[in-house]
């Protein structure tokens, strides 16, 4: 089957090994990968902004470049949340893109969504030498969980993997504070809303934070890191999944 | 109650650095979200019960000038008076009015958000009448200089028993007390001879139901039933037109989420049904009683994209779930209501203008919409109330800046390729050895109290490009 990756302009700059996880883990599944070289954002950030029409527009460039694909896949909860369930609105009034969107929405899918539900994976790539091992907590994206119900999967992908071990830290599904513009317009209430995830991260125990979503990611990780955590490792599920780190 | 939600920011700064505050509001909100959370559990089905709720209400908003006339008709039927206020002031007004006709001195008062939205205690303070709140949260708020509530169902949820024991030695000028048990039965023996002083009753109304004509009251106390049926030969309910259920089978639905979404309480402990004033085969009751349904802005929402917020049982759940909420309180929302539903009610009944803050102040993490009992997307209405600051030339001058440099580049993959393979650069370049930023110039909010984990320098993009070629 054919799967276009939808890399997230995040991870292209920010950390673009998550996006090579990915692709080994799709390959592993017997996918034949293929990554849209002209794709950019989803739109996200300016539907959450309230300009609409920008928003919009990105939203019919994915269309364009995604839409001949059996299955679109996304290393991330939050774009493949505003594709599968805010995009219906970005296109309210436009019934030729409302329709393009039908045909595409239900074959897109969040990266452990796809790997669990899709493909149903069911052996990991061989782990690179000395990968990760140790215990992990794992914290559950907003969009990922409660627009697209990615819960159960990654814990159930996570758990084949051989040496690392999870340990549930307490209000693992509230969330961390990012809110995407909210983190730097609102810097402090983000603060005081991600230094209450750091605790129930330490007070788990865990070696390292895994989750899928960047922006979760370098929220958590940033402030861990300026409290003086340099130990508690951060990292994305596709990273630990694919064995890479 | 005074607007204040342009001070949101600073507000929350100061709530933010308040320690006493912040302890207060961390162990109220583990124990709302664990007994709400362990009450739905009671139900066989909660999410079916939430449908028919969600149903429910959206049947009586979608008619709702049809059970507001059967309403009127019935209760007036029962010998009620049904009066309707516009706006807030004409409400309060209307109530002052009331009290006059009847020559009332003291007014007992049950809980009633409505009435903050007037300024009820204000108006009749004003000409020489004494309201009385009669909630033990709320009267704790009045003796303390009239202090607004934080909360819609916990008014004084941002204070500590330390605060409200300091304050009863002050006020009731009696030994300090921390016992709660002593302490409430001291504000009781205040409250008691108000109770029986009192000439008229004021309560809110969490339902005015139009098959029968009643209005129906929750409590913990019992205080709404001391402020009708006790000595008063009046008693006003006022709520806004938005409360009304068609049917009394409607009540129920709602009543089965409305105590479990709230305190995580299967019941409250007083519920109270009142239909009419006292008929002449009955032993109590008040000898009048009056309607004071309120708009202050709520027509203005039906046919609206906001529609939807009118069915809004004012159970607090979404504020109790809100993350923002939890670390800055009630008063920094800096108007009636907080929370999620406040940030979306505010704007429609102040005005946008004045609450550019509060949509934006949310992480849209959507825990207030799972935890809504008539599943309220709130999340999308505060994503609305953005888009229409953003359409009418509200935001600051270089959100469109930026914005506009941004669609300019993201729709051109070429310039984005090259835009995104510099910032890689430089981005790696400030984070120097550590891979850390700790400042940068145009995200100071981020940078103030985070580091920006840096990236290693080259986008996936270039990386892919080159292992592709090779």
């Amino acid at each position: 089957m054919r799967v276009g990756l939808f890399v997230t302009c995040l991870i292209d700059v920010m950390r673009p090994e998550i996006g090579f996880s990915a692709i080994k883990l799709l390959e592993s599944a017997g996918c034949e990968v293929v990554v849209p070289a002209s794709q950019t954002c989803c739109g996200q950030p300016a539907y959450s902004g309230g300009n609409k029409a920008a928003a919009r527009e990105l939203a019919e460039k994915f269309l364009d470049e995604f839409e001949s694909f059996d299955y679109v896949v996304i290393p991330s909860g939050s774009c493949g949340g505003t594709i599968k369930t805010h995009y219906d609105d970005l296109f309210a009034g436009h019934p030729r893109l409302l329709e393009r969107l039908a045909k595409v929405k239900s074959r897109v899918y969040e990266l452990t969504d796809f790997l669990a539900s899709v493909v149903n994976l069911q052996t990991l790539p061989p782990p690179t030498a000395g990968s990760f091992k140790g215990t992990i907590t794992y914290h559950d994206s907003c969009s990922g969980l409660r627009e697209l119900g990615v819960q159960k999967q990654p814990r159930e992908l996570l758990a084949k993997r051989a040496g690392v071990e999870l340990k549930e830290m307490d209000e693992a599904r509230v969330c961390c504070g990012f809110g995407g513009t909210f983190a730097v317009k609102y810097g402090d209430i983000s603060t005081a809303i991600v230094d209450d995830k750091c605790a129930n991260i330490h007070a788990s125990g865990a070696d390292a934070v895994v989750l899928g979503d960047l922006g979760c990611m370098l929220n958590i990780e940033g402030r861990l890191r300026r409290t003086g955590d340099t130990k508690t490792r951060v990292l994305h599920v596709a990273q630990v999944l694919s064995g890479d780190v | 109650m005074q607007v204040q939600t342009m001070h949101f920011k600073s507000r929350a700064g100061e709530k933010l650095a308040d320690q006493r505050l912040q302890q207060t509001l961390k162990k109220f909100a583990g124990r709302f979200v664990a007994s709400r959370a362990q009450a739905i559990t009671e139900l066989d089905d909660f999410e079916a019960t939430r449908d028919a709720a969600t149903e429910r209400r959206m049947r009586a908003i979608e008619n709702l000038d049809v059970w507001l006339a059967t309403f009127e008709k019935e209760a007036t039927r029962r010998g009620a008076t049904v009066l309707y206020a516009e706006t807030a002031e004409q409400a309060s007004k209307l109530v002052v009015e009331i009290a006059k006709k009847h020559g009332v001195k003291k007014v007992t008062k049950s809980k009633s958000m409505v009435s903050e939205e007037m300024q009820l205690n204000h108006a009749l303070e004003e000409v020489g009448i004494t309201p009385v709140e009669t909630d033990l949260g709320e009267y704790i708020l009045q003796i303390n200089d009239n202090e607004p509530p934080s909360h819609i169902i916990a008014p004084v949820i941002h204070k500590d028993k330390e605060e409200v024991a300091d304050l009863f030695a002050r006020v009731h000028q009696k030994p300090r007390l921390t016992d709660i048990t002593e302490m409430t039965r001291e504000a009781r023996d205040m409250l008691r001879p108000q109770f029986l002083s009192a000439d008229m009753g004021v309560t809110g109304g969490n339902f005015i139901i139009a098959e029968s004509g009643s209005v129906a009251v929750v409590t913990n106390e019992g205080n709404e039933g001391m402020c009708t049926v006790m000595p008063p030969k009046v008693h006003v309910v006022v709520t806004g037109i938005e409360k009304v259920l068609p049917t009394l089978s409607d009540l129920a639905t709602v009543m089965r989420l409305l105590p479990r979404s709230a305190t995580g309480q299967s019941i409250s402990n007083y519920f109270s049904l009142l239909t009419g004033p006292r008929a002449s085969d009955e032993k109590d009751g008040p000898e009048h009683m009056y309607f004071v349904l309120v708009d202050a802005g709520r027509t203005s929402l039906i046919g609206s994209e906001f529609q939807d917020m009118l069915r809004c049982i004012r159970c607090g759940a979404c504020m109790n779930h809100c993350p923002v909420y939890q670390k800055i309180g009630g008063h920094s929302y800096g108007w009636v209501y907080p929370g999620p539903m406040g940030s979306v009610l505010t704007p429609s009944y102040v005005g946008i203008e004045k609450t550019l803050d509060l949509p934006h102040a949310s992480t849209l993490c959507g825990e207030c919409h799972v935890a809504c009992p008539v599943k309220i997307p709130l999340p999308d209405l505060l994503r609305k109330l953005r888009e229409k600051q953003f359409d009418r030339g509200l935001r600051p001058g270089f959100e469109y800046f930026a914005f506009g440099m941004w669609a300019f580049v993201t729709k051109r993959p070429a310039l984005y390729r090259f835009a995104t393979k510099i910032a890689a650069r430089m981005l790696k370049f400030m984070g120097g050895q550590q891979r850390l930023i700790h400042s940068l110039p145009l995200a100071a909010g981020w940078t103030d109290n985070r580091d920006m984990p840096a990236p290693s320098g080259k986008t996936f993009r270039e990386l892919y490009q080159e292992k592709t070629k090779s």
